[in-house]
């Protein structure tokens, strides 16, 4: 079946999450849906399937347009949809779970089980997915639950098939055999959108690339294209980043981390035999498409993820702290700006002033004996306000209700408030308007020329290329070179795929 | 943390930040289901509903005056009686709205506290119970002058009930068991622990031992004396009460302990990142919770001259939950849902001599609660979305102005 969106239009609010997208999809085809997170990928695919309703724009399957109010229609039409987070009921069987939502029933409604299990057993062989029908999905690894996924698709006769980050929760191996299924689905006459950002997986798999950035499709490629290329169509050039900056005067090794090593959420190594230094005055940048150990690698140093034991050690200021405590930490002088500011760096029904003290609540310029001292917190507060441009009516307004620039000037403040000797930033423009961004890179570049050792740790090309002394690239889990920031875009591309330099 | 605690844990902030409109707009609401109920159940009213199209104002007058009646003698009961013959009895009833208040109140703060912290804490039963067993050792099995015993029986109390409930945090901190199965099971535990202890004379039960589990009566050094002299059954425990809304209210929102209690309820991930051990926190908070628990418990050890029987947690545990609701777990609002629902306790008996039945002051405080946090507890139980507008008049207002205004 072929596929096709026309100007695809979503707004939320002021916020325009896909600004008329056009993608077609010819029947058999893998194609990918290539961008970095926030892109609009998956809002994209959530109009396709019925969730959300386009403001603009047309679905049309085999030429005929669509108009689907639900996720049935959508289903009805032939369109199956995997999400990144599975839709199973664990406690059910693999059968029970398939046919859920259209059980297959004999007289008087009792559930047909041998009719569901049949289902299952034909499909699976069909495509080699070797799942067995009794098994409880509880009992099945990721990878096979993901099958059960499919399965259900199938089972609704999906002619389009959409996978929504499929790989986010997969070993290597796993992600080799889904890819193997996907070549197998294809080549039956499926169509397949490949949401990802990954892009070994795009240049092993897709027939057809399209890659979207904030919200617009920025071009398309093919499977042939280098890695380099496709990366930088993906973290994009149109803004021209300039910061005046002086040469770096570098000065003591403030940060210290030697072969650390660190698991993510799913037990996988994320961070694999990590070495670098960072001195007081200069600008360390963490280059790598997204999910290469980056986010991991920022929550071992401020702390927050343990790395694992026995294997190398965090040194910051000439202290060891590879066993310390978050708080110990943050008390030798480490600043942390992190990734989701609204999980890790804000909290939103706390006010601007109460967010302000959110890590010095314990012996501080904001206290006094076991009270909060209020009027030191006000301010403290309608000065950083002031200096930092916090567009706000107040400094008792709710975090929450601030634009995200002004909600990470608020984080940036404090942090940068507090003596620091090191910082790190992780993605400290992400979803930041222009004017904001430009902000939060000078106060970076002034915390260096003070003599303060900067962390950055960016997926942005652009903003690593503007603030870096050096840039070190990760790749799976390790830094597979670190270079000056005169390096060509086409080095840091292929440093970005794995190609060592 | 998993994602069945986060949507409980969402829905108890949104109940917290109900505001105080909605949480009027319930009581209201809760009185009228009550009136329904006494309505239906009065026999003039039902016999007039058979004549109700020739008469139907037969109907409507036997409703009114059984709610009239009904409300009026809870009124009676429990804030003032107009119909006394002296000013004593008079303003009884208020005095003793007072005294049933105060162990809601204090037990109320107590878990209003865990619920700032984003805990359902369901055992304040078991809290209660574990301070009543140590003040009653302290009143009836040591002999001490006053200055002594009743400080000593009421800290005794407040440890007994932190114990635990730090020890419900640890378990929770220690292996992630769910606060709420916790507390369940610790009520069972500690009520019939209780039971146990007051049925052998060598433990609690009481020396001219009858064989039903009962303890002594507290010794006279131990009690809460009296407020107002003889006439009256109010005792300290209403001031320790107003103390402890004062304490609570400086903990909250005046300290850093409390910024912290506070910071962790609304977000865990940021507090970790704050430098916060957010596992002690809640050791803390579970320790802190049942401590305000444990000065309820000395108030029913020690306000009383009877001895304690196995009942004597007065289902206060599990009011307590309704009083930190309604008064979104803030000081001023549990210290006035707490003196509501001890109206309700001191009017109950002036209703039933009326021939209404009090159980429907238990009706009207369930719909109270249920209106208040009905909503996001639904969203939160069938996992719906939390609708795109909350605001009820703003979106009728769109709908009418869209046509006109729309680009």
């Amino acid at each position: 079946m072929k596929l096709e969106l026309r100007g695809i239009t979503k707004r939320f609010g002021t916020l325009v999450a896909n600004d008329s997208i056009d993608l077609t999809v010819n029947p058999g085809e893998i194609h990918a849906l290539l961008g970095e997170n926030g892109a609009g990928k998956s809002t994209l695919m959530n109009v396709l399937y019925g969730l959300y309703t386009a403001d603009e724009g047309q679905i049309l399957l085999d030429d005929k347009p669509q108009d689907f109010d639900g996720p049935g229609d959508a289903m009805a039409a032939g369109i199956g949809m995997v999400h990144q987070h599975f839709m199973l009921i664990p406690v059910f069987t693999v059968a029970e779970n398939v046919a859920l939502g259209h059980e297959p029933t004999k007289a008087l409604g009792a559930l047909d089980t041998a009719k569901a299990r049949q289902q299952v057993i034909e499909i699976s062989e069909r495509f080699g997915f070797n799942v067995d029908p009794d098994a409880l999905v509880e009992d099945l690894p990721v990878g096979v639950q993901q099958r059960v996924e499919i399965i259900k698709a199938l089972s609704r006769d999906a002619k389009v098939l959409v996978l929504d980050e499929p790989t986010a929760v997969l070993t290597p191996q796993e992600t080799d055999e889904l890819m193997e299924i996907m070549r197998q689905l294809a080549s039956s006459g499926t169509s397949i959108v490949f949401i990802t950002h990954k892009l070994r997986e795009v240049k092993e798999v897709a027939d057809t690339i399209t890659v979207i950035r904030l919200g617009k499709v920025v071009g398309s490629a093919s499977p042939n294209a280098s890695t380099s290329e496709l990366a930088s169509l993906m973290v994009g050039r149109e803004v021209e980043l300039t910061i005046s900056k002086k040469q770096a005067e570098v000065g003591d090794v403030i940060l210290k981390v030697e072969d650390i090593a660190a698991l993510d959420d799913r037990g996988q190594r994320a961070v694999d035999g990590v070495s670098f230094e960072v001195r007081g005055g200069e600008v360390l940048a963490v280059a790598g498409v997204q999910g290469n150990g980056q986010t991991e690698l920022a929550e071992v140093l401020l702390g927050l993820r343990s790395s694992l034991s026995g294997r190398g050690h965090i040194e910051l200021t000439g202290q060891d702290v590879t066993e310390a405590s978050v708080r110990a930490r943050l008390d030798i002088g480490l600043g942390y700006v992190p990734e989701d500011r609204k999980k890790d760096g804000l909290v939103s029904e706390f006010t601007i002033a109460e967010n302000m003290m959110l890590n010095a609540s314990y012996k501080s310029r904001f206290t006094k004996g076991l009270s909060i001292n209020f009027p030191a917190r006000a301010k403290i507060s309608a000065d950083l306000v002031k200096e930092f441009d916090v567009r706000t009516p107040s400094i008792d307004t709710p975090a929450g209700n601030l634009s995200g620039g002004n909600q990470q000037k608020v984080v940036v403040a404090r942090e940068l408030s507090r003596d620091v000797n090191l910082l790190i930033a992780a993605q400290p423009t992400r979803g930041v308007d222009v004017g904001s961004i430009e902000f939060i890179h000078e106060q970076i570049i002034s915390e260096r020329d003070a003599g303060k050792a900067v962390l950055l740790i960016s997926t942005e090309l652009d903003e690593v290329l503007a603030l870096a002394d050096r840039i070190a690239v990760m790749y799976r889990g390790k830094i597979v070179g670190i270079v000056e920031p005169s390096a060509t875009r086409e080095q840091l591309g292929k440093l970005m795929a794995g190609v060592s330099a | 943390m998993s994602n069945n605690e986060d949507r409980f844990s969402q829905a108890l902030k949104e109940i917290l930040a109900g505001g105080f409109t909605r949480t009027i707009i319930s009581v209201i609401l809760g009185f009228l289901v009550g009136a329904l109920f006494m309505i239906g159940s009065n026999p003039e009213f039902i016999e007039s509903l058979g004549y109700f199209f020739s008469r139907p104002a037969d109907a409507l007058g036997a409703a009114w005056s059984v709610v009239n009646e009904g409300y009026g003698a809870l009124f009676k009961g429990a804030i003032y009686n107009g119909d006394a013959d002296t000013f004593v009895k008079a303003i009884k009833p208020m005095t003793e709205t007072l005294r049933l208040g105060a162990p809601l109140i204090l037990a109320g703060l107590g878990l209003g506290l865990t619920f700032r912290v984003g805990l359902f804490n369901i055992g304040g039963t078991g809290q209660l119970i574990t301070g009543l067993i140590f003040a009653v050792f302290v009143a009836t099995r040591m002999e001490l002058p006053f200055f002594l015993h009743l400080p000593l029986a009421i800290i005794a109390a407040v440890v007994g009930a932190t114990l635990l409930g730090a020890l419900v945090g640890f378990l929770k901190a220690r292996t992630g068991a769910h606060e709420v199965i916790l507390t369940i099971m610790f009520n069972y535990i500690m009520l019939y622990f209780f039971t146990f202890l007051m049925r052998d004379p060598a433990l609690l039960q009481e020396q001219a031992a009858t064989g039903n589990p009962k303890a002594d009566p507290a010794a006279e050094t131990a009690l809460l004396p009296l407020l107002l002299g003889d006439e009256f059954k109010l005792h300290w425990g209403i001031i320790l009460a107003i103390v402890a809304v004062f304490v609570f209210w400086w903990l909250m929102e005046r300290s850093t302990i409390g910024f912290r209690l506070r910071m962790v309820g609304y977000n865990p991930d940021a507090a970790r990142a704050a430098g916060i051990n957010v596992e002690r926190t809640y050791v803390l908070a579970m320790g802190l919770s049942a401590a305000f628990v444990g000065l309820a418990a000395a108030n029913q050890a020690l306000g009383t001259q009877f001895g304690l029987t196995p009942s004597a947690h007065a289902n206060i545990g599990f009011d307590a939950i309704t009083v930190a609701l309604l008064g979104g777990s803030n000081a001023p609002g549990i210290l006035l849902a707490g003196l509501l629902f001890g109206a309700f306790k001191a009017g109950s008996p002036s209703m039933q001599v009326l021939g209404v039945s009090p159980e429907v002051l238990g009706i009207v405080q369930g719909a109270i609660v249920l209106f208040i946090a009905a909503p996001p507890l639904i969203r939160a139980m069938f996992r719906l979305p939390k609708p795109q507008t909350t605001n009820v008049l703003g979106e009728i207002r769109d709908r009418i102005f869209r046509k006109g205004g729309a680009k």
